[in-house]
Protein backbone atom coordinates (compact mmCIF):
# COMPACT_ATOMS: atom_id res chain seq x y z
CA UNK A 1 0.00 0.00 0.00
CA UNK A 2 1.31 3.69 -0.89
CA UNK A 3 2.03 5.73 1.96
CA UNK A 4 -0.38 8.38 2.80
CA UNK A 5 2.26 11.23 1.56
CA UNK A 6 2.77 9.27 -1.59
CA UNK A 7 -1.28 8.85 -1.98
CA UNK A 8 -1.97 12.75 -1.28
CA UNK A 9 0.90 13.42 -3.95
CA UNK A 10 -0.64 11.06 -6.77
CA UNK A 11 -3.90 13.06 -6.34
CA UNK A 12 -2.05 16.29 -6.79
CA UNK A 13 -0.48 15.24 -9.10
CA UNK A 14 -3.55 13.58 -11.55
CA UNK A 15 -5.21 16.20 -10.94
CA UNK A 16 -2.67 18.66 -12.15
CA UNK A 17 -2.61 17.59 -15.43
CA UNK A 18 -5.71 19.34 -16.13
CA UNK A 19 -5.46 22.90 -16.96
CA UNK A 20 -9.06 23.79 -17.53
CA UNK A 21 -11.27 23.75 -14.51
CA UNK A 22 -14.32 21.63 -16.52
CA UNK A 23 -11.76 18.93 -17.35
CA UNK A 24 -10.49 18.93 -13.47
CA UNK A 25 -14.74 18.75 -13.14
CA UNK A 26 -15.12 15.28 -15.65
CA UNK A 27 -12.15 14.18 -13.63
CA UNK A 28 -14.19 14.41 -10.47
CA UNK A 29 -17.94 12.93 -12.07
CA UNK A 30 -15.52 10.04 -13.23
CA UNK A 31 -14.18 8.98 -9.46
CA UNK A 32 -17.92 10.00 -8.47
CA UNK A 33 -19.28 6.91 -10.91
CA UNK A 34 -16.71 4.92 -10.95
CA UNK A 35 -17.14 4.94 -6.52
CA UNK A 36 -18.42 1.37 -5.14
CA UNK A 37 -21.80 1.33 -4.56
CA UNK A 38 -23.51 2.52 -1.10
CA UNK A 39 -26.26 0.21 0.36
CA UNK A 40 -29.40 2.27 0.53
CA UNK A 41 -29.63 1.12 4.22
CA UNK A 42 -26.62 2.93 5.35
CA UNK A 43 -28.38 5.96 4.48
CA UNK A 44 -29.34 7.04 7.73
CA UNK A 45 -29.57 10.89 9.27
CA UNK A 46 -26.36 9.71 11.89
CA UNK A 47 -24.35 9.23 8.27
CA UNK A 48 -25.57 12.62 6.85
CA UNK A 49 -22.19 15.16 6.51
CA UNK A 50 -23.80 18.37 7.95
CA UNK A 51 -23.00 21.63 6.31
CA UNK A 52 -23.37 19.91 2.66
CA UNK A 53 -25.74 21.97 -0.17
CA UNK A 54 -26.33 18.18 -1.20
CA UNK A 55 -26.69 15.41 0.76
CA UNK A 56 -23.30 13.37 1.31
CA UNK A 57 -23.40 9.97 3.56
CA UNK A 58 -19.77 8.69 4.71
CA UNK A 59 -19.81 5.36 6.54
CA UNK A 60 -16.77 4.09 8.57
CA UNK A 61 -15.30 0.75 9.45
CA UNK A 62 -12.73 0.18 12.03
CA UNK A 63 -10.61 -2.63 10.28
CA UNK A 64 -8.21 -3.71 13.23
CA UNK A 65 -5.90 -0.48 13.57
CA UNK A 66 -7.03 1.06 10.36
CA UNK A 67 -10.47 2.50 8.87
CA UNK A 68 -12.30 1.78 6.53
CA UNK A 69 -14.64 4.44 4.70
CA UNK A 70 -17.22 4.05 2.29
CA UNK A 71 -19.18 7.54 1.12
CA UNK A 72 -21.76 8.31 -1.25
CA UNK A 73 -24.14 11.46 -2.44
CA UNK A 74 -26.84 13.14 -4.26
CA UNK A 75 -24.70 15.07 -6.37
CA UNK A 76 -21.90 13.57 -8.97
CA UNK A 77 -19.53 15.96 -8.22
CA UNK A 78 -19.72 15.56 -4.65
CA UNK A 79 -19.35 12.14 -4.69
CA UNK A 80 -16.18 12.76 -7.05
CA UNK A 81 -14.64 15.07 -4.41
CA UNK A 82 -15.49 12.51 -1.38
CA UNK A 83 -14.27 9.57 -3.22
CA UNK A 84 -10.92 11.51 -3.87
CA UNK A 85 -10.68 12.28 0.14
CA UNK A 86 -11.37 8.52 1.04
CA UNK A 87 -9.44 7.72 -1.82
CA UNK A 88 -7.02 8.75 0.23
CA UNK A 89 -7.52 8.13 3.55
CA UNK A 90 -9.69 4.94 3.59
CA UNK A 91 -6.75 2.08 5.03
CA UNK A 92 -4.91 4.05 7.10
CA UNK A 93 -4.32 4.10 11.06
CA UNK A 94 -6.75 6.71 12.85
CA UNK A 95 -3.97 8.30 14.20
CA UNK A 96 -2.31 8.91 10.76
CA UNK A 97 -5.42 10.37 9.99
CA UNK A 98 -6.23 12.13 13.12
CA UNK A 99 -2.70 13.80 12.72
CA UNK A 100 -2.79 14.71 8.99
CA UNK A 101 -3.14 18.27 8.39
CA UNK A 102 -5.45 17.99 5.10
CA UNK A 103 -3.73 20.96 3.37
CA UNK A 104 -3.04 18.71 0.46
CA UNK A 105 -6.79 19.51 -0.27
CA UNK A 106 -5.26 23.47 -0.99
CA UNK A 107 -3.17 22.69 -3.56
CA UNK A 108 -5.67 20.91 -5.49
CA UNK A 109 -7.64 24.45 -6.29
CA UNK A 110 -10.58 23.13 -5.22
CA UNK A 111 -11.60 25.43 -2.57
CA UNK A 112 -11.19 28.60 -4.34
CA UNK A 113 -13.18 27.07 -7.64
CA UNK A 114 -16.10 25.99 -5.42
CA UNK A 115 -18.41 28.44 -4.33
CA UNK A 116 -18.49 29.57 -0.53
CA UNK A 117 -21.67 27.04 0.47
CA UNK A 118 -19.80 24.12 -1.35
CA UNK A 119 -16.46 25.46 0.48
CA UNK A 120 -17.80 25.02 3.39
CA UNK A 121 -19.43 21.55 2.20
CA UNK A 122 -15.43 20.49 1.76
CA UNK A 123 -14.99 21.40 4.76
CA UNK A 124 -17.00 19.68 6.46
CA UNK A 125 -16.42 16.52 5.10
CA UNK A 126 -12.82 17.08 6.09
CA UNK A 127 -14.16 18.10 9.52
CA UNK A 128 -15.92 14.82 9.64
CA UNK A 129 -12.98 12.63 8.75
CA UNK A 130 -10.95 14.68 10.79
CA UNK A 131 -12.98 13.93 14.10
CA UNK A 132 -14.15 10.47 13.34
CA UNK A 133 -10.13 9.84 13.59
CA UNK A 134 -9.94 11.76 16.45
CA UNK A 135 -12.75 10.23 18.40
CA UNK A 136 -11.31 6.79 17.48
CA UNK A 137 -7.79 7.62 18.85
CA UNK A 138 -9.17 9.06 21.95
CA UNK A 139 -11.46 6.18 23.38
CA UNK A 140 -8.19 4.34 22.62
CA UNK A 141 -8.74 2.24 20.16
CA UNK A 142 -4.98 1.97 19.07
CA UNK B 1 -35.96 51.74 -29.31
CA UNK B 2 -32.82 51.21 -27.53
CA UNK B 3 -30.64 48.30 -28.17
CA UNK B 4 -29.66 46.21 -24.87
CA UNK B 5 -26.30 46.31 -25.93
CA UNK B 6 -26.55 49.80 -25.38
CA UNK B 7 -28.26 49.88 -22.28
CA UNK B 8 -25.21 46.89 -21.08
CA UNK B 9 -22.95 49.59 -20.95
CA UNK B 10 -24.72 51.25 -18.39
CA UNK B 11 -23.77 48.54 -15.65
CA UNK B 12 -20.45 48.05 -15.09
CA UNK B 13 -20.77 43.92 -13.97
CA UNK B 14 -22.06 42.82 -16.74
CA UNK B 15 -18.89 43.69 -18.39
CA UNK B 16 -17.08 41.20 -15.77
CA UNK B 17 -15.00 38.19 -16.64
CA UNK B 18 -15.02 34.97 -14.56
CA UNK B 19 -12.58 32.14 -15.09
CA UNK B 20 -11.27 34.67 -18.00
CA UNK B 21 -15.19 34.08 -19.77
CA UNK B 22 -17.50 36.72 -20.01
CA UNK B 23 -20.18 36.74 -17.32
CA UNK B 24 -23.86 35.73 -17.96
CA UNK B 25 -25.69 36.90 -15.04
CA UNK B 26 -28.83 34.80 -14.63
CA UNK B 27 -29.45 35.14 -11.20
CA UNK B 28 -31.61 38.30 -11.22
CA UNK B 29 -34.60 37.31 -9.37
CA UNK B 30 -31.76 37.16 -6.43
CA UNK B 31 -30.46 40.20 -6.82
CA UNK B 32 -30.46 42.42 -9.79
CA UNK B 33 -27.08 44.62 -11.12
CA UNK B 34 -26.79 48.15 -10.63
CA UNK B 35 -26.55 50.82 -13.21
CA UNK B 36 -24.11 53.93 -13.09
CA UNK B 37 -26.74 56.20 -12.02
CA UNK B 38 -27.57 54.26 -9.29
CA UNK B 39 -23.91 53.72 -8.05
CA UNK B 40 -23.17 57.57 -8.43
CA UNK B 41 -25.90 58.39 -6.30
CA UNK B 42 -24.87 55.96 -3.81
CA UNK B 43 -21.62 57.37 -3.69
CA UNK B 44 -22.58 61.18 -3.87
CA UNK B 45 -24.98 60.83 -0.75
CA UNK B 46 -22.02 59.11 1.11
CA UNK B 47 -19.43 62.07 -0.10
CA UNK B 48 -21.62 64.69 -0.05
CA UNK B 49 -24.36 64.62 1.91
CA UNK B 50 -23.76 62.21 4.55
CA UNK B 51 -25.97 62.98 7.54
CA UNK B 52 -29.11 61.81 9.94
CA UNK B 53 -32.28 62.76 8.53
CA UNK B 54 -35.01 64.99 9.60
CA UNK B 55 -34.12 66.28 12.67
CA UNK B 56 -30.70 68.60 12.07
CA UNK B 57 -31.33 71.70 11.12
CA UNK B 58 -27.58 72.50 8.97
CA UNK B 59 -26.93 72.41 5.23
CA UNK B 60 -25.75 68.49 4.69
CA UNK B 61 -29.13 66.90 6.47
CA UNK B 62 -31.22 69.47 4.86
CA UNK B 63 -30.23 67.76 1.33
CA UNK B 64 -30.12 64.16 2.53
CA UNK B 65 -34.19 64.83 4.11
CA UNK B 66 -34.62 66.61 0.58
CA UNK B 67 -33.47 63.79 -1.07
CA UNK B 68 -34.91 61.29 1.14
CA UNK B 69 -37.99 62.62 0.75
CA UNK B 70 -38.20 62.94 -3.05
CA UNK B 71 -37.01 59.44 -2.91
CA UNK B 72 -40.66 58.81 -1.74
CA UNK B 73 -42.44 60.96 -3.67
CA UNK B 74 -40.64 59.12 -6.60
CA UNK B 75 -42.17 55.70 -5.38
CA UNK B 76 -45.59 56.81 -4.49
CA UNK B 77 -45.80 58.14 -8.51
CA UNK B 78 -44.21 54.80 -9.44
CA UNK B 79 -47.06 52.81 -7.40
CA UNK B 80 -49.83 55.25 -7.73
CA UNK B 81 -50.06 55.16 -4.22
CA UNK B 82 -52.87 57.78 -3.10
CA UNK B 83 -50.94 59.27 -0.86
CA UNK B 84 -46.98 59.80 0.19
CA UNK B 85 -47.35 58.58 3.78
CA UNK B 86 -48.29 55.02 2.70
CA UNK B 87 -44.73 54.63 1.05
CA UNK B 88 -42.80 53.40 4.01
CA UNK B 89 -38.93 52.96 3.69
CA UNK B 90 -37.49 49.60 4.83
CA UNK B 91 -34.61 47.33 4.51
CA UNK B 92 -36.00 45.18 2.51
CA UNK B 93 -39.18 43.11 1.78
CA UNK B 94 -38.29 41.04 4.37
CA UNK B 95 -38.21 43.79 6.31
CA UNK B 96 -41.71 45.30 5.05
CA UNK B 97 -43.12 41.52 5.23
CA UNK B 98 -42.20 40.95 9.18
CA UNK B 99 -43.47 44.82 10.04
CA UNK B 100 -46.99 43.77 8.48
CA UNK B 101 -46.74 40.70 10.28
CA UNK B 102 -45.96 42.22 13.80
CA UNK B 103 -48.25 45.44 13.43
CA UNK B 104 -51.29 44.12 11.25
CA UNK B 105 -51.05 41.25 13.54
CA UNK B 106 -51.20 43.07 16.95
CA UNK B 107 -54.01 45.45 16.00
CA UNK B 108 -56.06 42.96 13.47
CA UNK B 109 -55.53 39.03 14.62
CA UNK B 110 -56.78 37.01 17.45
CA UNK B 111 -57.36 33.79 18.71
CA UNK B 112 -59.04 31.82 16.48
CA UNK B 113 -58.51 34.14 13.28
CA UNK B 114 -57.11 32.87 10.27
CA UNK B 115 -54.23 33.90 7.68
CA UNK B 116 -53.83 32.47 4.32
CA UNK B 117 -50.73 32.15 2.54
CA UNK B 118 -50.29 30.92 -1.05
CA UNK B 119 -48.71 27.72 -1.65
CA UNK B 120 -45.56 28.87 -3.91
CA UNK B 121 -44.60 31.47 -1.73
CA UNK B 122 -40.46 32.72 -0.57
CA UNK B 123 -39.88 31.68 3.24
CA UNK B 124 -40.17 35.37 4.03
CA UNK B 125 -43.62 35.87 2.99
CA UNK B 126 -44.26 32.55 5.24
CA UNK B 127 -42.53 32.09 7.79
CA UNK B 128 -43.25 35.51 9.36
CA UNK B 129 -47.02 34.64 8.87
CA UNK B 130 -46.24 31.30 10.97
CA UNK B 131 -44.87 33.09 13.68
CA UNK B 132 -47.80 35.85 14.03
CA UNK B 133 -50.45 32.43 14.06
CA UNK B 134 -48.11 30.95 16.71
CA UNK B 135 -48.20 34.47 18.43
CA UNK B 136 -52.10 34.62 18.60
CA UNK B 137 -53.38 31.08 18.13
CA UNK B 138 -54.44 31.77 14.80
CA UNK B 139 -54.93 29.74 12.37
CA UNK B 140 -52.44 29.40 8.93
CA UNK B 141 -54.32 28.47 5.48
CA UNK B 142 -52.86 27.19 2.18
CA UNK B 143 -54.00 28.41 -1.39
CA UNK B 144 -52.51 25.55 -3.36
CA UNK B 145 -51.25 26.15 -6.44
CA UNK B 146 -51.64 23.42 -9.55
CA UNK B 147 -49.17 21.15 -11.16
CA UNK B 148 -48.64 23.84 -14.11
CA UNK B 149 -47.92 26.19 -10.78
CA UNK B 150 -51.05 28.57 -11.27
CA UNK B 151 -52.79 29.85 -8.40
CA UNK B 152 -55.72 27.53 -7.28
CA UNK B 153 -58.11 30.70 -7.96
CA UNK B 154 -61.08 27.87 -7.67
CA UNK B 155 -60.55 27.08 -3.98
CA UNK B 156 -60.09 30.48 -2.72
CA UNK B 157 -63.72 31.28 -1.77
CA UNK B 158 -64.06 27.91 0.12
CA UNK B 159 -60.57 28.72 2.28
CA UNK B 160 -62.53 32.06 3.19
CA UNK B 161 -64.65 32.47 6.72
CA UNK B 162 -65.27 35.33 8.36
CA UNK B 163 -62.18 34.47 10.39
CA UNK B 164 -59.85 35.24 8.04
CA UNK B 165 -57.89 38.86 8.22
CA UNK B 166 -55.54 38.75 5.80
CA UNK B 167 -54.33 37.11 2.28
CA UNK B 168 -50.31 36.93 1.59
CA UNK B 169 -49.39 36.28 -1.85
CA UNK B 170 -46.37 37.35 -4.37
CA UNK B 171 -47.39 39.30 -7.43
CA UNK B 172 -45.12 36.77 -9.20
CA UNK B 173 -43.48 33.73 -7.60
CA UNK B 174 -39.41 33.29 -7.70
CA UNK B 175 -39.90 29.99 -8.43
CA UNK B 176 -42.82 29.79 -10.98
CA UNK B 177 -42.24 33.13 -12.89
CA UNK B 178 -46.30 33.67 -13.27
CA UNK B 179 -47.74 36.14 -12.61
CA UNK B 180 -50.72 35.81 -10.54
CA UNK B 181 -53.75 36.96 -10.96
CA UNK B 182 -53.65 39.46 -8.01
CA UNK B 183 -56.53 41.21 -8.74
CA UNK B 184 -59.13 38.60 -9.29
CA UNK B 185 -57.46 37.75 -5.27
CA UNK B 186 -58.37 41.02 -4.32
CA UNK B 187 -61.42 41.38 -5.46
CA UNK B 188 -62.25 37.89 -3.78
CA UNK B 189 -60.81 38.76 -0.78
CA UNK B 190 -62.25 41.77 0.08
CA UNK B 191 -65.92 40.72 -0.81
CA UNK B 192 -65.25 38.58 2.31
CA UNK B 193 -63.94 41.42 4.21
CA UNK B 194 -59.83 39.92 4.20
CA UNK B 195 -57.01 42.47 3.46
CA UNK B 196 -54.35 41.29 0.70
CA UNK B 197 -50.92 41.61 0.99
CA UNK B 198 -48.92 41.04 -2.49
CA UNK B 199 -45.12 40.22 -2.29
CA UNK B 200 -43.50 42.16 -5.38
CA UNK B 201 -39.90 42.02 -4.85
CA UNK B 202 -40.56 39.99 -8.81
CA UNK B 203 -43.46 41.74 -9.17
CA UNK B 204 -42.14 45.58 -9.37
CA UNK B 205 -39.06 44.71 -11.43
CA UNK B 206 -41.19 43.33 -14.39
CA UNK B 207 -44.82 44.35 -14.43
CA UNK B 208 -45.93 47.76 -14.22
CA UNK B 209 -47.30 48.17 -10.92
CA UNK B 210 -50.65 50.50 -9.29
CA UNK B 211 -51.53 50.08 -6.45
CA UNK B 212 -54.92 51.21 -6.59
CA UNK B 213 -55.56 49.02 -9.74
CA UNK B 214 -54.40 46.31 -8.33
CA UNK B 215 -56.59 46.98 -4.73
CA UNK B 216 -54.21 45.47 -2.70
CA UNK B 217 -53.96 46.65 1.01
CA UNK B 218 -50.26 46.10 1.72
CA UNK B 219 -47.39 45.47 -1.56
CA UNK B 220 -43.85 44.89 -0.16
CA UNK B 221 -40.83 44.64 -2.72
CA UNK B 222 -36.75 45.04 -2.20
CA UNK B 223 -34.33 47.41 -3.46
CA UNK B 224 -31.77 44.92 -4.69
CA UNK B 225 -33.98 42.87 -6.95
CA UNK B 226 -34.85 46.17 -8.73
CA UNK B 227 -31.44 47.36 -9.57
CA UNK B 228 -31.16 49.92 -6.36
CA UNK B 229 -28.56 49.54 -3.23
CA UNK B 230 -29.30 46.31 -1.00
CA UNK B 231 -30.99 47.34 2.27
CA UNK B 232 -33.55 49.80 0.70
CA UNK B 233 -37.16 48.71 0.54
CA UNK B 234 -40.73 49.72 0.74
CA UNK B 235 -44.16 49.06 1.90
CA UNK B 236 -46.83 50.33 0.66
CA UNK B 237 -49.76 50.34 2.77
CA UNK B 238 -53.26 51.51 2.46
CA UNK B 239 -53.17 55.12 5.27
CA UNK B 240 -56.44 54.01 6.71
CA UNK B 241 -54.88 50.40 8.04
CA UNK B 242 -51.44 52.07 9.06
CA UNK B 243 -52.94 54.63 11.03
CA UNK B 244 -54.35 51.61 13.04
CA UNK B 245 -51.69 49.60 13.39
CA UNK B 246 -48.95 50.12 16.61
CA UNK B 247 -45.20 50.65 15.54
CA UNK B 248 -43.10 47.85 14.48
CA UNK B 249 -39.65 49.05 15.74
CA UNK B 250 -39.06 51.69 18.36
CA UNK B 251 -36.64 54.10 18.86
CA UNK B 252 -35.83 57.55 17.47
CA UNK B 253 -37.25 59.46 14.91
CA UNK B 254 -40.56 57.23 15.38
CA UNK B 255 -42.00 59.09 18.36
CA UNK B 256 -44.64 62.28 19.11
CA UNK B 257 -42.95 62.82 22.48
CA UNK B 258 -41.81 60.67 25.46
CA UNK B 259 -42.38 60.68 28.81
CA UNK B 260 -41.80 58.19 31.45
CA UNK B 261 -45.48 57.97 31.54
CA UNK B 262 -45.34 56.60 28.38
CA UNK B 263 -44.89 58.36 24.64
CA UNK B 264 -47.04 59.07 21.49
CA UNK B 265 -46.00 58.16 17.77
CA UNK B 266 -45.02 60.16 15.09
CA UNK B 267 -47.51 60.39 12.29
CA UNK B 268 -47.48 58.43 9.55
CA UNK B 269 -44.90 58.08 7.99
CA UNK B 270 -42.31 58.32 10.35
CA UNK B 271 -43.88 56.50 12.92
CA UNK B 272 -42.52 53.08 10.99
CA UNK B 273 -39.20 54.37 10.42
CA UNK B 274 -37.24 54.00 13.60
CA UNK B 275 -33.88 54.78 14.26
CA UNK B 276 -31.32 56.18 11.67
CA UNK B 277 -32.46 55.03 8.01
CA UNK B 278 -30.45 53.79 4.83
CA UNK B 279 -29.77 57.76 3.93
CA UNK B 280 -27.47 56.77 1.35
CA UNK B 281 -29.43 53.80 0.32
CA UNK B 282 -32.56 54.57 0.05
CA UNK B 283 -32.08 57.46 -2.38
CA UNK B 284 -30.60 55.02 -5.33
CA UNK B 285 -34.51 54.04 -5.63
CA UNK B 286 -35.30 57.04 -7.23
CA UNK B 287 -32.79 56.31 -10.28
CA UNK B 288 -33.36 52.73 -9.76
CA UNK B 289 -36.90 52.87 -10.73
CA UNK B 290 -36.28 55.37 -13.59
CA UNK B 291 -34.20 52.80 -15.35
CA UNK B 292 -37.09 50.05 -14.58
CA UNK B 293 -39.23 52.32 -16.28
CA UNK B 294 -36.62 52.86 -18.97
CA UNK B 295 -36.08 49.13 -19.58
CA UNK B 296 -39.81 49.21 -20.49
CA UNK B 297 -38.24 49.91 -23.60
CA UNK B 298 -40.19 48.25 -26.83
CA UNK B 299 -36.94 47.19 -28.20
CA UNK B 300 -35.76 45.55 -24.77
CA UNK B 301 -39.22 43.79 -24.25
CA UNK B 302 -39.16 42.71 -28.01
CA UNK B 303 -35.84 41.02 -27.51
CA UNK B 304 -37.19 39.91 -23.82
CA UNK B 305 -39.98 37.92 -24.86
CA UNK B 306 -37.90 35.92 -27.96
CA UNK B 307 -35.44 35.23 -24.83
CA UNK B 308 -38.92 33.47 -23.07
CA UNK B 309 -39.92 31.86 -26.17
CA UNK B 310 -37.11 30.78 -27.10
CA UNK B 311 -36.21 29.01 -23.52
CA UNK B 312 -39.49 27.55 -23.19
CA UNK B 313 -39.28 25.98 -26.51
CA UNK B 314 -36.11 24.16 -25.62
CA UNK B 315 -36.89 23.14 -22.38
CA UNK B 316 -40.21 21.96 -23.13
CA UNK B 317 -39.03 20.00 -25.96
CA UNK B 318 -36.02 17.87 -24.07
CA UNK B 319 -38.09 14.90 -22.48
CA UNK B 320 -35.62 15.00 -19.54
CA UNK B 321 -36.48 18.43 -18.25
CA UNK B 322 -39.24 19.30 -16.45
CA UNK B 323 -40.02 22.99 -16.27
CA UNK B 324 -42.13 24.04 -13.12
CA UNK B 325 -44.15 27.21 -13.85
CA UNK B 326 -45.97 26.28 -17.25
CA UNK B 327 -48.14 29.47 -18.60
CA UNK B 328 -50.70 28.96 -20.89
CA UNK B 329 -49.91 32.10 -22.64
CA UNK B 330 -46.60 33.42 -22.92
CA UNK B 331 -47.52 36.93 -21.43
CA UNK B 332 -48.78 35.19 -17.55
CA UNK B 333 -44.56 34.11 -17.72
CA UNK B 334 -41.42 36.59 -17.07
CA UNK B 335 -38.05 34.88 -18.13
CA UNK B 336 -37.55 33.29 -15.12
CA UNK B 337 -36.96 29.47 -15.68
CA UNK B 338 -36.96 26.62 -12.94
CA UNK B 339 -36.24 23.35 -14.13
CA UNK B 340 -35.32 19.93 -12.98
CA UNK B 341 -33.23 17.30 -15.35
CA UNK B 342 -33.39 14.04 -15.05
CA UNK B 343 -31.11 11.80 -13.14
CA UNK B 344 -28.96 14.96 -12.73
CA UNK B 345 -28.53 16.66 -9.14
CA UNK B 346 -29.16 21.15 -10.10
CA UNK B 347 -25.78 21.48 -7.80
CA UNK B 348 -23.87 19.33 -10.26
CA UNK B 349 -25.77 21.79 -13.43
CA UNK B 350 -24.42 24.78 -11.17
CA UNK B 351 -21.59 24.58 -10.73
CA UNK B 352 -20.47 23.29 -14.20
CA UNK B 353 -22.42 26.08 -15.45
CA UNK B 354 -20.70 28.22 -13.11
CA UNK B 355 -17.13 27.61 -15.02
CA UNK B 356 -18.89 28.45 -18.65
CA UNK B 357 -18.97 31.89 -17.00
CA UNK B 358 -23.18 31.73 -16.30
CA UNK B 359 -24.38 32.48 -12.69
CA UNK B 360 -27.39 30.36 -11.92
CA UNK B 361 -29.36 29.20 -8.61
CA UNK B 362 -30.08 25.73 -7.59
CA UNK B 363 -31.29 24.65 -4.34
CA UNK B 364 -34.96 25.67 -2.41
CA UNK B 365 -34.93 28.70 -3.85
CA UNK B 366 -36.24 29.59 -0.17
CA UNK B 367 -39.18 28.01 -1.08
CA UNK B 368 -38.98 24.48 1.04
CA UNK B 369 -42.85 23.69 1.10
CA UNK B 370 -43.08 24.20 -2.77
CA UNK B 371 -40.02 21.94 -3.56
CA UNK B 372 -41.68 19.48 -1.15
CA UNK B 373 -44.68 19.83 -3.59
CA UNK B 374 -43.40 19.24 -6.33
CA UNK B 375 -41.10 16.03 -5.08
CA UNK B 376 -38.14 17.71 -5.52
CA UNK B 377 -35.09 18.79 -3.01
CA UNK B 378 -34.32 21.69 -5.51
CA UNK B 379 -34.36 22.88 -8.52
CA UNK B 380 -31.85 25.14 -10.99
CA UNK B 381 -33.09 28.46 -11.78
CA UNK B 382 -32.38 30.77 -14.64
CA UNK B 383 -33.95 34.08 -14.46
CA UNK B 384 -33.10 37.09 -16.58
CA UNK B 385 -33.04 40.98 -16.62
CA UNK B 386 -33.91 42.94 -19.30
CA UNK B 387 -30.53 43.74 -19.88
CA UNK B 388 -29.51 40.22 -21.09
CA UNK B 389 -29.27 39.36 -24.68
CA UNK B 390 -30.90 36.58 -26.55
CA UNK B 391 -27.29 35.44 -27.35
CA UNK B 392 -26.85 34.92 -23.43
CA UNK B 393 -29.98 32.74 -23.72
CA UNK B 394 -28.70 31.05 -26.72
CA UNK B 395 -25.30 30.31 -24.85
CA UNK B 396 -26.81 29.04 -21.91
CA UNK B 397 -29.10 26.31 -23.64
CA UNK B 398 -25.98 25.50 -25.69
CA UNK B 399 -23.87 25.33 -22.17
CA UNK B 400 -26.87 23.50 -20.38
CA UNK B 401 -26.77 20.60 -23.13
CA UNK B 402 -23.24 20.33 -22.59
CA UNK B 403 -23.81 20.29 -18.96
CA UNK B 404 -26.32 17.53 -18.96
CA UNK B 405 -23.91 15.43 -21.53
CA UNK B 406 -20.73 15.74 -19.10
CA UNK B 407 -22.90 14.24 -16.50
CA UNK B 408 -24.65 11.72 -17.72
CA UNK B 409 -23.44 8.40 -16.80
Amino acid sequence: MKTLQEAKEEVVEEFSMYDEWLDKYEFLIDLGHRLEAFPEELKTEDRLIKGCQSRVWLDTVVDGDRLQFRADSDAIITKGIISLLIGVYSGRTAREIADDDFSFVDRLGLRENLSPTRANGLASMIETLRRTAQNLVHNGTE
Amino acid sequence: MMQVEKIRQEFPELGEKVYGKPLVYLDNAATSQRPLSVIRKWTEMSEKYNANLHRAVHRIADVATAEYEATRDAVRDYLNAEFREEILFTSGATAALNLVAYSFGEAFVHAGDEIVVGEAEHHSDLVPWQLLCERKGATLKVLPVDDSGHVRLDLLPGLLTSRTRLLCVAHISNVLGLVNPVKNIVDICHSKGCAVLVDGAQGVVHERVDVRDLGCDFYAFSGHKVYAAPGTGVLYGRRALLEQMPPFLSGGEMIGSVRWSGSTWAPLPQKFEAGTQNMAGTPTLRPALEMAESLRDPGIVAEQEAIKELIINKLQNNPRIRLYGVPSAPSEKIPLFSFSVEHIHHEDLALILDKMGIAVRSGQMCAEPLMDRFGVTGMLRASFAPYNTLEEAEYFIASLDRAIQMLNV
